[in-house]
């Protein structure tokens, strides 16, 4: 690798490191104040933890670029942030179209059982 | 039972629970409230109907199927969906009552073109019925001619099936590839309708769009669910 190559590396590292202490003092601290729930949080820590590991780890990011056929390890670093970041969002679509299907029934069952109290003995006949 | 799903109605609801305890007067009329911001609730109470509640907004498909679902849990065996806006004339409900007895079809739709009846809609809306009439007819076997009609009537058979899955936002389309998906039947009755007496429809500029694109994905995606398409032939 070309020294300039090598010095915009190193810095992306750096900036990513830094990024990935940030958002796990930032999920912890969410998480002590209790504003995210434990079991929602793993996504998060799980993937600053892998990007924080790649950042440190030169050799593991030369290697994964040499795995998947690019050349620059900067590129690899890149496409593994996108990665995880599309794994935890879409983690987090099937998570949010769950509560809402869920408080689509709630909202129906709480209407439907303010339709019973107020009408209470007043069903007649069934047609 | 009739189904009157409504949002922020207060100007039309009214009416239209009047004017369908004149044709129906021994069928009880449940409006659907959305969670309305205006006095819709008070207006149909003060009609005459019983009213359901929402806690919070659900958008179409949810407020329809909780009408579904009540209904149901109810017992009964036929609903009919009427509009909250008065675009959908209560003269019809007879005739769509008496298809589902007759036939025996899970669903009827009460359709603007079946027949030459002089119905009117925007040029857009025309589109965009020919253009989901197209989409359709292989999936479904057969053409229905106004599948964006919320004038409908169904069966228990179909109650159960839309207890347990009915489409959330744009609900007339899907729901009838839902029932293609269980091998239910749907005819069309001849019906006319009106001007909306009061409001503005949803589906408006930038929202015609979404609609489009938001129906296709749910057909799609229902489509991938069918175990037996038609070329296969129906189930005896």
């Amino acid at each position: 690798m070309a020294g300039p190559e090598r010095l915009i590396v190193d810095r992306l590292l750096d900036i990513i490191a830094i990024m990935a202490l940030v958002l796990i003092a930032l999920t912890l601290g969410t998480l002590r104040r209790a504003h995210i729930r434990v079991e929602y949080s793993v996504s998060w820590l799980v993937g600053a933890l892998v990007l924080l590991g790649l950042s440190l780890s030169r050799r593991t990011l030369e290697g994964m670029s040499t795995i998947v056929g690019l050349e620059s390890p900067a590129l690899a670093l890149t496409l593994v942030v996108g990665c995880v970041f599309l794994i935890i969002f879409f983690r987090f679509t099937v998570i949010i179209s769950k509560l809402r299907d869920d408080n689509v029934a709630l909202a129906q069952r709480v209407a439907a059982l303010e339709y019973y109290r107020k009408n209470r003995g007043d069903e007649g006949t069934v047609t | 039972m009739v189904i009157v799903p409504a949002y922020n109605e207060a100007g039309a609801v009214g009416t239209v629970v009047c004017e369908i305890q004149r044709v129906v007067p021994k069928i009880p009329v449940v409006v659907i409230d959305d969670c309305s911001l205006d006095s819709t609730i008070d207006v149909a109470e003060a009609a005459g109907a019983r009213v359901l509640p929402l806690p919070h907004h659900l958008g179409l498909g949810g407020c329809v199927q909780a009408g579904y679902k009540l209904a149901f849990e109810l017992g009964y065996d036929y609903v009919i969906r009427v509009d909250a806006d008065g675009q959908h004339d209560p003269r019809y409900i007879p005739d769509l009552l008496a298809e589902l007895r007759r036939t025996g079809v899970e669903m009827v739709i009460g359709s603007r073109f079946v027949a030459a009846n002089g119905n009117s809609t925007t040029f857009l809306r025309t589109i965009g019925i020919r253009f989901f009439r197209a989409i359709l007819r292989p999936i479904l076997g057969h053409t229905v001619y106004d599948p964006t009609s919320g004038y409908i009537g169904v069966n228990r058979k179909a109650l159960e099936v839309f207890s347990r899955s009915f489409p959330l936002e744009y609900p007339e389309i899907e729901a009838l590839v839902v029932l293609r998906r269980k091998d239910f039947r749907f005819s069309e009755v001849a019906c006319k309708m009106r001007k909306r007496m009061a409001g503005r429809s949803s589906l408006t500029g930038s929202r015609s769009l979404s609609y489009i694109v938001h129906v296709l994905l749910g057909v799609f995606v229902n489509v991938l669910k069918i175990e037996r398409p038609p070329w296969r032939g129906r189930r005896d």
